[in-house]
């Protein structure tokens, strides 16, 4: 079972706790009526789907309710980092590259 | 060798020795007959010590097999004991404890274990080659279902399941420490020990039920100046007293997860001939560690010779485990066989307890000259460069063929010996089960000849022989600073720097891997890799040729290393062995997986006391108790209990159904909609969030009406719908559909809190604050008025789709004039914890007025018959609301609402859609199946797509017939037409119809 940190609470809680929300920072296009439907398309249905390291939607649905954000490895199941929402995405290609240095010392 | 006493069925028990308390004497039986064992005897002890090896037939040849180790990678005696009046299948003899009246049973066996009819299949073993299921029943399809699975299931297989349902119950905890050590051998124990003193907190698991591990089975070892097993003894004890130490006997690691998540299951209560039932059969104990210590040992390597399973025949250190710590001599002229130093100990050791050993073979050309003229001393004869090539004895081993190695890798017959036990040993692999399981990476070991861990991937680190650490001062020194190392990466305490001192235990030279070369005849002997799953050499020889190219494929075609062991005792030997018939490196051939868990673990561990009430939670209506006096009868809805109909006398379903739709539409029906999901909307911005989230228009909404809101995923398609009744400027009273309650809430805190952050709106999930009574029928006016304060109940005042606060009977209420029957309606919404009450008020005046109860059926067909659909039933997901006939509830001149850009997808404007009909059967008395299909032929071809399909169906006793309701391809265009319904019995011819089938005026709603 997966340890995770709630950014609002500052508290590390097992998964149980959390409902995954799918991929971050895919913001809902402010007039969807402008879009044609190839970009509506792209809104509803593709995804990056990266192998490594992922931005992605958390709730602590059974603590404080709240939507975050984090950063975590779809290779090892880690979690890099938890933030909340509003907060800009992380540069994960900066952050791959801390974690590979980590490992390799 | 002299027997325990003359009464005394314990044939093969030494007079002293061992751990076992001779002071008592048990009973205990064995299929039917009575023996003798000691408390501290394993059901694998106490036969041997009564002269039993035979304890089972092989899964595949119904082979006679014998107790092969101490431990629980015993791939034999696999064992049911019988408690509380049932018994427990595929127990491994070797865990079983003996207690007084232990009644155990040998499994995969007819008649009888010494005359099984299943060994025929040992005489005709040339037609069940490996990959035999993929090979013979391949056709006809069908005979797979009917014939072979059955006939395969009933001859092979192990234990028979239990009967009953299992009257134990099991428990479940969560626990969190410094350092986890796994296995309580030397390196576990030297590692507690040290990471214990520097204040961590330690649990110390082992899967045995003394700990201690090899150290009990120890002779001429000192550890700290004491004898092996008296510094376990002392170390147990400090450690005991030590209150940041839990020590868990009994204990496996059975799971190793992710950020050092381990699970534990620790038997009981089965070693207690009279537990105390408040205690559980078994514990999961789920430990988050920050540092894991692996202490998990090494297994020895049976070794590959041609019948090298009949009973009798052991692995050397479980011969040796069962005379230095259970007393029990594996028999009375022992051969030892081996390609390393350690099974010399196990002759020595038997030799001095005055146990004639035949000869020690070693098939090395020059052992150790320590350990030859060790046996010199004891006058053990002694074969150099010698293998086994050959057993014989029926159900025990009797003779064995001896063959001399020579130089060019053939072998020469060196003449018979006579024995009834034979110990071997290949030598040891290390166990790197845990390791694996924690997504570490083995790396191969030249020097070692194996497989030890990599990398660590999680905060563990292994320790002792499970490295490759040998010899008892290496292994103690190993484990001693792996404790000490995990105690400062978890606490940051620092190191003290201590060690152990130890004499004796050297470290074991030798080893082989693979098959033993033999001069017999190839194609006709038997040499088992794996025991459990009956696999020889031969077979994996054949899986090779047949073009397996990967250990993983050839697992799989011959089923070596599947048993419940996992490979421990078979893999090193059958990698060896496909490496040698590919002709590859044994390293590049590759090593399976290891897969939690470590050895077999029961449901009832993993379901702790989640089962029969506890399973789930039950969530219950203010009405309940009233309806269990009633004789209502419950379905479940999700967690819901809710009443599905209230039969009166005699009634059936149908008759209770159909009565209480009648006098609902005559008179008046009582109906608790309390489970509906319920959400306060409050805020400035209440209404322009509901505006963006629902497809209706809600500005225009005037506080005190309602309206029926539908909600779309993003996707255009119906999730949910509901009513939703504006109480003031700024709040509002939705409800949604039972089930959807908490899907609902969620995803308005997600466009809240991350879309929208911006609106003003808190939302407060209402569900269980409120008890919801539903009035409906002619009648349902006079029901309620009497209890009505400060609400003007007429039709002018209050017309459907109303929503007020007022007081009802005296209580704050919130009334609102809705109906989902077609008649004219109330829902009574009040405090949860005055419902009954209000319940039963409101019952009073319903008899007053004729009228009835009514439960979920009812309200099924009342609603159907006005054609209002049901979320999950109509829709599925793919249902447009264009699709549900409910485009008038799309608010298309909203610049936005959640699904609105989807509604004009390519596809969701296609022609040809499934839409909601009606459906009435030609045959009025017709009942369909929900869930049936519709076509236009009533005998389409094959292949013939249907239209769509049946998604309700009743019994109308409004309209005296049967009807539907389905979604059909076109359906609007096919009002009139008449579709088939295809059935096993024939097609039922069906008219297409509007689906408001009963007052479509809507005449009776504004009543």
């Amino acid at each position: 079972m997966l340890l995770i940190s709630c950014p609002y609470c500052g508290v590390e809680r097992p998964e149980t706790e959390f409902r995954y929300g799918g991929e971050a920072h895919i913001a809902r296009p402010a007039d969807p009526s402008q879009l044609n439907d190839e970009e509506w398309a792209q809104f509803l249905y593709m995804r990056t789907n990266t192998r490594g390291l992922y931005a992605e939607r958390w709730r602590h649905a059974h603590g404080c309710g709240r939507f975050f954000n984090a950063v975590r490895d779809t290779v090892s199941d880690k979690f890099v980092c938890t933030y909340k929402a509003g907060e800009p995405k992380p540069d994960l290609d900066a952050l791959a590259r801390a974690s590979q240095e980590k490992d390799a010392r | 060798m002299s027997a325990h006493s003359q009464n005394s069925t314990q044939s093969t028990r030494l007079a002293h020795g061992g751990r076992i308390d001779r002071s008592r004497t048990l009973q205990f039986s064995f299929d039917g007959k009575v023996m003798q064992a000691h408390p501290g005897d394993t059901l694998a002890s106490a036969l041997i010590a009564n002269g039993v090896h035979l304890v089972g037939r092989s899964f595949k040849y119904h082979r006679p097999r014998g107790i092969l180790t101490a431990g629980s990678e015993e791939p034999n005696a696999l064992v049911g004991v019988y408690r509380h009046g049932d018994q427990t299948p595929n127990l491994r003899a070797t865990q079983v404890e003996v207690y007084e009246g232990l009644m155990a049973i040998s499994q995969n066996r007819y008649p009888s274990l010494d005359f099984d009819v299943g060994a025929i299949n040992d005489v005709l073993s040339p037609l069940f080659p490996a990959g035999f299921y993929y090979k013979t029943f391949m056709w006809p399809k069908a005979f797979w279902d009917k014939v072979y699975e059955p006939v395969i299931r009933a001859a092979a297989g192990l234990g028979k399941p239990p009967k009953l349902a299992d009257p134990d119950h099991y428990a479940n905890l969560y626990a969190h420490c410094d350092v986890l050590v796994i296995g309580s051998g030397p390196a576990g124990l030297a590692a507690a020990l040290s990471a214990s003193e520097t204040g961590a907190r330690v649990i110390l698991c082992d899967e045995q039920a003394e700990m201690g591990g090899s150290l009990l089975s120890e002779t001429g070892s000192t550890i700290e100046g004491l004898p092996a097993a008296d510094w376990v003894a002392a170390t147990l004890a400090t450690l005991a007293q030590r209150d940041n130490v839990t020590l868990l006997p009994r204990t496996t690691a059975f799971g190793y997860f992710v950020q050092n998540f381990i699970a534990l299951a620790e038997r009981v209560t089965d070693h207690l001939a009279q537990p105390d039932a408040n205690l559980p059969r078994e514990r999961m104990w789920q430990v988050r560690a920050r540092q894991v210590v692996i202490a998990a040992g090494a297994h020895e390597r049976p070794m590959v010779f041609p019948e090298n399973d009949r009973p009798g025949i052991l692995l050397a250190s479980a011969g040796r485990t069962y005379l230095n710590r259970y007393g029990a001599a594996a028999g009375r002229r022992v051969l030892v066989t081996t390609a390393c130093d350690s099974a010399w100990a196990a002759a020595f050791d038997l030799a001095d307890a005055g146990v004639e050993v035949v000869a020690i073979a070693d098939m090395r050309a020059t052992p150790p000259e320590p350990l030859r003229e060790a046996a010199a001393r004891r006058g053990i004869r002694v074969e150099a460069a010698c293998v086994v090539t050959g057993t014989s004895g029926r159900l025990r081993v009797s003779k064995a063929m001896l063959g001399r190695l020579r130089n060019d890798g053939s072998v020469v017959s060196a003449g018979d010996v006579t024995c009834d036990a034979i110990l071997m040993s290949s030598g040891w692999t290390p166990s790197v089960s845990l390791y694996s399981q924690s997504r570490g990476k083995v790396v191969w070991n030249a020097e070692h000849e194996a497989f030890l861990p990599g990398a660590s991937v999680q905060r563990e680190r292994s320790a002792g022989s499970c490295r490759g650490v040998n010899g008892l001062a290496a292994v103690l020194e190993d484990g001693y600073a792996a404790g000490e190392q995990a105690a400062e990466a978890a606490t940051g305490a620092a190191r003290k720097g201590g060690r152990l001192t130890a004499t004796g235990g050297e470290a074991s030279t030798g080893g082989y891997l693979g098959a033993l070369p033999h001069d017999r005849n190839a194609g006709r002997v038997k040499a088992f890799v794996d025991y459990q799953n009956d696999v020889t050499a031969k077979d994996v020889q054949l899986a090779v040729r047949e073009g397996m190219m990967s250990i993983e494929h050839i697992k799989r075609y011959t089923t070596t290393g599947m048993a419940t062991d996992q490979g421990r005792l078979s893999n090193m030997n059958a990698l060896a062995i496909a490496s040698g018939a590919l002709g590859a490196p044994l390293p590049q051939v590759g090593l399976t997986t290891f897969r939690l868990p470590y050895s077999p673990t029961t449901f009832g561990t993993f379901a702790g006391s989640s089962r029969g009430d506890a399973f789930d939670p039950v969530r219950r209506t203010p009405s309940h108790d009233w309806v269990v006096a009633k004789g209502g009868v419950f379905e479940d809805v999700g967690q819901w209990k809710r009443t599905w109909y209230f039969p009166q006398g005699s009634e059936d379903m149908h008759a209770a159904v159909a009565r209480e739709c009648r006098v609902t539409r005559q008179s008046v029906g009582q109906f608790d909609a309390s489970t509906l999901g319920k959400i306060e909307v409050v805020g400035k911005d209440a209404a322009e969030f509901l505006e963006r989230f629902y497809t209706n228009p809600w500005k225009g909404l005037k506080p005190g009406r309602c309206r029926y809101a539908v909600l779309l995923n993003e996707a255009g398609y119906i999730i949910d719908d509901g009513v939703v009744g504006r109480l003031a400027d700024d709040r509002f009273h939705v409800t949604t559909t039972t089930g959807g309650a908490a899907r609902v809430f969620a995803m308005m805190e997600d466009f809240l809190q991350t879309e929208w952050p911006d609106l003003d709106v808190w939302i407060t999930s209402t569900t269980e604050q409120y008890a919801v009574i539903a009035v409906q029928g002619p009648k349902a006016r006079e029901v309620i008025a009497p209890f009505v304060e400060g609400i003007d109940l007429s039709n002018a005042a209050f017309p459907h789709m109303s929503v007020a606060s007022g007081r009802f009977a005296g209580l704050p209420c919130r009334l609102f004039r809705v109906s989902f029957t077609g008649e004219l309606g109330f829902e009574v919404n009040v405090p949860a914890r005055h419902g009954a009450k209000v319940w039963e008020l409101i019952n009073a005046e319903v008899v007053k007025q004729g009228g009835c109860v009514y439960g979920t059926e009812t309200m099924h067909v009342l609603r159907a018959e006005k054609g209002y659909i049901i979320i999950g039933q109509e829709t599925d997901g793919t249902v447009t609301p264009d699709d549900a006939g409910l485009d008038w509830a799309i608010g298309k001149k909203k610049f936005d609402f959640v699904g609105k850009r989807s509604l004009s997808r390519p596809d969701l404007v296609a022609k040809g859609r499934k839409q909601v009909v009606g459906l009435l059967p030609v045959d009025p008395k017709q009942m369909l199946e929900e869930g049936a299909q519709i076509t236009a032929e009533a005998n389409p071809a094959k292949g013939t797509p249907a239209l769509g399909h049946v998604t309700s169906a009743y019994w109308s006793e409004a309209l005296g017939r049967t009807i539907a309701l389905a979604i059909v391809k076109d359906g609007r265009a096919r009002h009139g037409e008449v579709l088939n319904v295809p059935m096993p019995a024939g097609a039922v011819p069906v008219k297409v119809v509007d689906p408001v089938m009963y007052d479509p005026e809507g005449t009776r709603l504004n009543g």
